[in-house]
């Protein structure tokens, strides 16, 4: 995108009916670090790459709990992505308290998307410079919705955000159709492959990557690390298998990671990104 | 701070705001509520007296409703704070039908919600003067919930308001069981409704049983109690002790 004189303002329409400032705000996104989400019947995985900037600091946070039931992973201004999840926890506690009941994901989505959709709105604000992948159970089921800084907001089987996602979205892409019925250990696997792609060549290891879990009896959480490290290490070595239940093959010890061969026929409409212009 | 004595009662505990109102005692009142949870959901009966103070003044007033696909309300105590009661979940459920998504508030949110109305009313020293009942079923969870003017709230397998506390709730406890039938309850509730008829002096002969299952509820037409009043002591109520 090229600077123009329509950009300077949110509330400046260009002649060809964009509004640049939402626009670049979704490059924001784009740039920030990669996050995943994928989804079963009954369990939702969230991950994460954290990339700390030197040796010497901490990564930054960018899963977070929101309820038992709801869990957030965010990908471009983590400060804006930590106001919003406070938002989300307010919304969700409020509501427990009122009704002692959990808040259905597909209404607090919608009343992040409303919160998000002013800020396009205002000449004295800015839109929100972060995309938040949101994982809930409901009522009716799993749910895994994508929130834009335009305000709009998409549910997914599965999807990726931030820098070289595309990579992750070409794996789930190729992969979502057994996702539904995936087992809770499987779906977890199928989320560090696509973290794994999205770092293009460098090792996958538990300290560069977070995984969260959310499902039926199992209350959101952050797995640690060492479990991570674990599940890693159990399918690393395994490598070039790609089926669903992947045992760890003893004679096998390669530590590079190999390219999981490609399936046929995946469709395109479900990983796709919206928005991107 | 400022007050203007004058106008404010003696007993008052209010703050600043010396002309607001609130409710000191009731004046249109209904009497107990009684339910229980039976095989296919929940029984509740409560019959339509409206009394003024001790005249028995209206005698068609509905004090049992649905709200929302799911829930059942029964209220006893000031009859315009039931009104307003009404009003409350009528804004909330339509709220809720406006999000059109999968999700409805079931008895258990119907309740909590009713549960801290009651509780801030009474926090500011203007109760909504009501016991209420809250019964129902969602996605085949039965669910039986009492909250009083002061907030008080619990839930059980059967519940009653004032008088039916002290009559209805002795006998449910002897006589109550898991599974009850459709017939079992309502001869049940009957049985609770009669005791209430003969000892409580604000009750009227004239109720109406409400069920509510999975499918939706309903609320039975008015109908009376039979009653029997030919018990030797009343046929001649001087016999032990004649009056001088």
């Amino acid at each position: 995108m090229f600077r123009n004189q329509y950009d300077t303002d949110v509330t400046t329409w260009s002649p060809a009916g964009r509004l640049f400032q939402v626009e670049y705000a979704m490059e924001a996104v784009k740039q920030g670090s990669a996050a995943i989400g994928l989804r079963s019947r009954t369990h939702i995985v969230l991950g994460c790459v954290n990339k700390a900037n030197s040796e010497l600091s901490s990564h930054q946070k960018k899963i977070f709990k929101v309820d038992d039931h709801i869990g957030v992973a965010i990908a471009g201004l983590t400060a804006d992505g930590r106001v919003l999840s406070r938002y989300m926890r307010n919304e969700c506690i409020n509501y427990s308290f009122t009704y002692e009941s959990p808040l259905p994901v597909g209404r607090l989505v919608v009343q992040l998307a409303d919160k998000a959709q002013v800020c396009t709105q205002r000449s004295w604000k800015r839109p929100y410079g972060v995309g938040l992948l949101v994982a809930g159970l409901d009522e009716s089921g799993a749910h895994l919705y994508y929130n834009c800084p335009s305000g709009n907001y998409f549910e997914y089987q599965a999807f990726a955000i931030g820098s070289r996602s595309q990579a992750a979205k070409t794996y789930l892409e190729r992969r979502f159709e057994n996702f539904t019925d995936a087992s809770r250990d499987d779906l977890v696997k199928d989320a560090l492959m696509a973290i794994r792609e999205t770092l293009q060549g460098e090792t996958l290891e538990s300290s560069v990557c977070t995984i969260a879990v959310v499902g039926v009896g199992e209350p959101f959480h952050i797995l640690d690390q060492g479990s991570v490290q674990q599940m890693i290490d159990a399918f690393e070595i395994v490598g070039e298998q790609e089926g669903p239940a992947a045992e760890p093959d003893a004679a096998a010890g390669q530590d590079a990671s190999a390219e999981p061969e490609p399936e046929q026929g995946a469709a395109a409409g479900e990983g796709v990104a919206p928005m991107d212009i | 701070m400022q007050f203007m004595a004058s106008k404010q009662p003696e007993n008052s505990l209010l703050g600043p705001e010396s002309d607001s109102q609130r409710t000191l005692y009731p004046y249109v009142t209904g009497t107990s509520v009684v339910a229980l949870k039976y095989k296919d959901g929940i029984l509740m009966a409560a019959d339509m007296g409206g009394s003024y103070g001790s005249t028995l003044r209206y005698k068609s007033v509905e004090r049992m409703k649905p709200i929302g696909k799911h829930s059942l309300l029964g209220a006893s105590g000031e009859i315009s704070d039931f009104q307003e009661i009404l009003h409350y979940l009528d804004e909330l459920i339509l709220y809720d039908n406006m999000w059109d998504d999968g999700n409805s508030l079931g008895p258990k949110e119907v309740h909590n919600y009713l549960t801290r109305v009651m509780y801030n009313r009474r926090n500011k020293f203007n109760p909504l003067w009501n016991s209420l009942v809250l019964g129902g079923v969602k996605n085949g969870q039965k669910y039986l919930g009492t909250v009083s003017m002061i907030g008080v709230n619990f839930e059980d397998n059967h519940v009653a308001t004032g008088f039916g506390n002290h009559l209805a709730r002795p006998i449910l406890r002897q006589e109550w069981h898991e599974n009850l039938s459709f017939e079992d309850g309502v001869r049940l509730l009957e049985k609770c409704m009669r005791v209430l008829l003969y000892r409580d002096r604000s009750a009227i002969n004239k109720l109406q049983i409400a069920k509510i299952t999975e499918e939706g509820s309903t609320i039975s037409q008015p109908y009376s109690l039979k009653t029997y009043w030919e018990f030797s002591a009343f046929a001649n109520p001087a016999q032990g002790a004649v009056g001088s």
